[in-house]
C-alpha cells in the first residue's frame, strides 16, 4: 500500500521540511499509480485482443479473411446467419444444451444428499469416504474410459447418443460434491438440530432447512456442471463421433472447421457463437461463479 | 468404500457390553446408519460402477489381447513390454505430457500470482480489469483453440501481422515443432482467470495487521511478500500445483484441436491421422490412449497406457500432498 521509508522517521522529519516530504510522497505515489495502471493496462490487452480480432475476422468478407488484414472492409454481419444455416449447427446447439441441462439437473439432485452426508452426519469412515471422493477427482477420465465404453456400446449399445455421458451424472459427481460439501460445513450445526427438535425427518431438514440456505453452493456447483457439460469435448467424441446428429457445439466446432479449410471469417463467427452462451450466462451468474471458484480454492 | 461404512456395525455389537438386540440405543444407531447409506448411495452406486469397476476392468485388459471383435485372449505381460519397450509413439509422448506439467504449471502459477498481486494494487477500475483477465477462462477450450489457431497462423495471423509491424518475424507456432508447446501454454496463460480469482482471495485474506508491522520494521516490497504475504498463500499455492498438475496430466482437447487444425488436414469420415502434429511434438498421452483403444483398437496396449498415465498422475499428486497439511479437507 504506501511506499516503505527506508530511512528512520525520526531523521527524515528532522532533516527536512515536512511539506517536501510529503510531496515527495505523493509523487511516489502518482508514480505507483501509473506504473501498476499501465501494466494492468498491456495485460489487459492480452486477454481481451484475441476477443477483438476474432470478431472482427468473423465480419469479413471470404477473400478478406484469407488476407491476414486486421480491420473489416465491409461488416458481413450475414456470417453469422450463414453459419447457423449450416446443417447441422442447430442440432448441435440442441444437443449441447440437452447435454447441459438434462447432466446438470441429474449432477444437483444426485450430489447434494451426499454432500451433506459428508459435511453433517457422523459416521465412521467419513474420513475415507472424503479421501475417495477427491481421489476420483484426481483421476484422468481416460484412464476409464475404454472399459466404460466398452460397456456402454457392447452391453446397452448407447454409443452413438450421449446418454453415456449423462446417466452416470444422476450417480453423484465427485468435484460437485467436494465443492458443496466444503459449501456446507459453513453452515452452523444449530439450524439442523433446531429442524429436528422441531420434527423434521432428516430429508425434510435437507429440503426446507439446508437446501435454501446452501443456494449460493448449488448455484456454484450448477454453473460448473453446466459449463463442464458445453465445453466438454472429450466425452462426445468418444460417444457421438460415429453419428453426427448427436454431435455438440465443441465437437461439431472443430470439424466445421475442418470442413471449411478456407473460410476463416464463418469458422470466426462460429467460434463466437459457441463462446456467446457461456459469456452470457456468467455476466447474470457472476457472483456465483466467482463464490464458486474461490470455495474450491481457499476453503480446501 | 461400502466395506469401510460397514465396519461400525460389526464392531459396535462386539462392543463391551453389547447392547440388547432391541434397545431404544441400538434401534436408534441401526436408523442413523440407515439414514446415512440412504443419502449416501447415489455416490456409492457411482463410484462402484463408474470408478471401481473400470478401474478393475482397464487392469484386466490390460494383461489381454482385445481388438473390440473377437473374445479377448490373454498375453501376460506383452501388451506391457511392448509399450514401454517398443512403442515408437510412447517416449514422445511421455516427454510432451511431462514437458507441459512442469512448463506450464509452473509459468500458470506464476503469472496467476502475478496477476492476482497486480488486482490487489489496482485501485481505479479494479471491477473492469477482474472481468478482463477473468473472461478469457470461460471460453470453451475448443472455441479458444480454434480462435488461438487462427491468432497465431504463421502467414496470416494477426499476431504474426502486428509483430511485422514492429519488425519482428514471428515464429511459426502451431506449425513449429519447436514452437507448437509454447504456443500451447500461451493459449493456458490467457485461460489464467480461476487461478487469479483463488489467489486474489487468499492474498485479500492475509492480515492487514502483519503488513503494518512490516512496515514498522522498514521492510521493503520483496521482505514484505518473503515473510508475510508467502507463508500465508503456501497453502493456495500448493493447492494451484497440484490441481494444475492432476489437470495438465490429463491434457487433450487444445493438443489435439491445435494439432488436427494447424496440419491443415480436412477430416472427413474414415480419416484417420497421426496426432501430435507437427513431428508428435504434441502428442501426448491421453491422445495416445484415445488413438490406441478407439482408431487401432488394441485395447490391451490402450489399458496399459491408461495404467501409465494413472500411476505417474497419483505419484505425483501423493507426493505434493504429502507436503502440506492444508490440503487435506478440513474435518470441521
Amino acid at each position: 500500500m504506501t511506499t516503505p521509508t527506508l530511512t528512520r522517521p525520526d531523521t527524515a522529519v528532522v532533516s527536512r521540511p515536512s511539506g517536501t516530504d510529503a510531496a515527495r510522497h505523493r509523487r511516489k505515489r502518482v508514480l505507483n499509480w501509473i506504473a501498476v495502471h499501465s501494466v494492468a493496462v498491456a495485460l489487459a490487452l492480452f486477454f481481451v485482443l484475441p476477443f477483438v480480432f476474432v470478431l472482427l475476422t468473423s465480419v469479413m468478407s471470404d477473400d478478406q479473411a484469407m488476407s491476414g488484414d486486421l480491420w473489416p472492409d465491409s461488416w458481413n454481419w450475414s456470417n453469422y446467419s450463414t453459419v447457423f444455416h449450416t446443417p447441422g449447427f442447430l442440432s448441435w446447439w440442441r444437443n449441447s444444451l440437452m447435454y447441459a441441462l438434462v447432466g446438470t439437473v441429474f449432477t444437483v439432485c444426485s450430489s447434494v444428499p451426499v454432500a451433506y452426508a459428508l459435511a453433517k452426519f457422523r459416521f465412521r469412515g467419513r474420513r475415507t469416504a472424503m479421501i475417495l471422493v477427491i481421489s476420483t477427482m484426481m483421476l484422468p477420465p481416460q484412464v476409464i474410459i475404454i472399459p466404460m465404453y466398452l460397456v456402454w456400446a457392447q452391453q446397452f449399445h448407447l454409443s452413438g447418443s450421449l446418454w453415456p455421458l449423462i446417466i452416470p451424472m444422476a450417480f453423484g459427481d465427485a468435484y460437485s460434491i467436494f465443492l458443496l460439501r466444503q459449501f456446507l460445513l459453513t453452515i452452523p450445526q444449530e439450524y439442523i438440530e433446531s429442524a429436528k427438535v422441531d420434527g423434521c425427518g432428516e430429508f425434510r431438514t435437507l429440503l426446507k432447512i439446508v437446501v435454501p440456505m446452501a443456494k449460493p453452493g448449488i448455484a456454484a456447483i450448477a454453473l460448473f456442471q453446466f459449463f463442464y457439460c458445453w465445453n466438454d469435448y472429450f466425452g462426445p467424441q468418444i460417444y457421438a463421433a460415429q453419428n453426427p446428429g448427436a454431435w455438440t457445439l465443441s465437437y461439431g466446432l472443430e470439424s466445421f472447421k475442418s470442413a471449411h479449410a478456407v473460410n476463416w471469417n464463418l469458422t470466426m463467427a462460429a467460434t463466437l457463437l459457441v463462446m456467446a452462451p457461456v459469456i452470457i450466462v456468467f455476466f447474470f451468474a457472476q457472483k456465483a461463479f466467482v463464490e464458486g471458484v474461490t470455495l474450491t480454492g481457499v476453503k480446501g | 468404500m461400502a466395506l469401510s461404512l460397514s465396519t461400525p456395525a460389526k464392531s459396535a455389537g462386539r462392543g463391551a457390553e453389547p447392547a440388547p438386540r432391541n434397545s431404544p440405543l441400538r434401534r436408534k444407531r441401526n436408523r442413523e446408519r440407515l439414514r446415512t447409506l440412504g443419502f449416501l448411495s447415489p455416490w456409492l452406486v457411482g463410484f462402484s460402477v463408474f470408478f471401481g469397476y473400470p478401474l478393475i476392468a482397464t487392469v484386466y485388459f490390460s494383461f489381454m489381447h482385445y481388438n473390440q471383435i473377437k473374445a479377448p485372449t490373454f498375453v501376460g505381460l506383452r501388451n506391457w513390454r511392448y509399450v514401454l519397450e517398443q512403442m515408437p509413439l510412447f517416449g514422445p509422448a511421455l516427454w510432451n505430457t511431462l514437458w507441459l506439467v512442469v512448463v506450464m504449471v509452473a509459468l500458470r502459477v506464476v503469472f496467476g500470482l502475478g496477476i492476482g498481486l497486480l488486482i490487489t494494487k489496482i485501485k481505479t477500475g479494479v471491477g473492469l480489469f477482474r472481468t478482463a483477465f477473468y473472461i478469457p477462462y470461460l471460453a470453451p477450450p475448443v472455441a479458444a483453440t480454434v480462435a488461438f489457431v487462427f491468432l497465431l497462423n504463421p502467414s496470416t495471423g494477426p499476431v504474426n501481422e502486428i509483430l511485422s509491424w514492429l519488425g519482428l518475424h514471428g515464429p511459426s507456432w502451431f506449425n513449429d515443432p519447436n514452437w507448437s508447446k509454447p504456443s500451447l501454454v500461451l493459449l493456458s496463460l490467457w485461460g489464467i482467470g480461476d487461478l487469479m480469482v483463488i489467489f486474489m482471495a487468499s492474498l485479500l485474506d492475509v492480515p492487514k495487521e502483519q503488513y503494518e508491522a512490516a512496515d514498522l520494521d522498514g521492510a521493503g516490497s520483496w521482505t514484505k511478500f518473503r515473510y508475510v504475504t508467502w507463508p500465508a498463500i503456501t497453502p493456495i499455492v500448493l493447492f494451484a500445483v497440484v490441481t494444475g498438475v492432476v489437470q495438465t496430466m490429463q491434457y487433450y482437447t487444445q493438443a489435439l484441436v491445435a494439432g488436427k487444425l494447424a496440419s491443415g488436414v480436412s477430416i472427413g469420415p474414415g480419416t484417420v491421422i497421426q496426432p501430435g502434429y507437427p513431428d508428435h511434438s504434441t502428442l501426448t498421452v491421453p491422445q495416445l490412449v484415445y488413438s490406441m483403444g478407439f482408431q487401432n483398437f488394441n485395447t490391451g496396449a490402450a489399458c496399459v497406457l491408461s495404467l501409465v498415465l494413472f500411476a505417474i498422475a497419483m505419484a505425483v499428486t501423493l507426493l505434493l500432498m504429502r507436503k502440506s497439511v492444508g490440503l487435506i479437507p478440513a474435518e470441521d
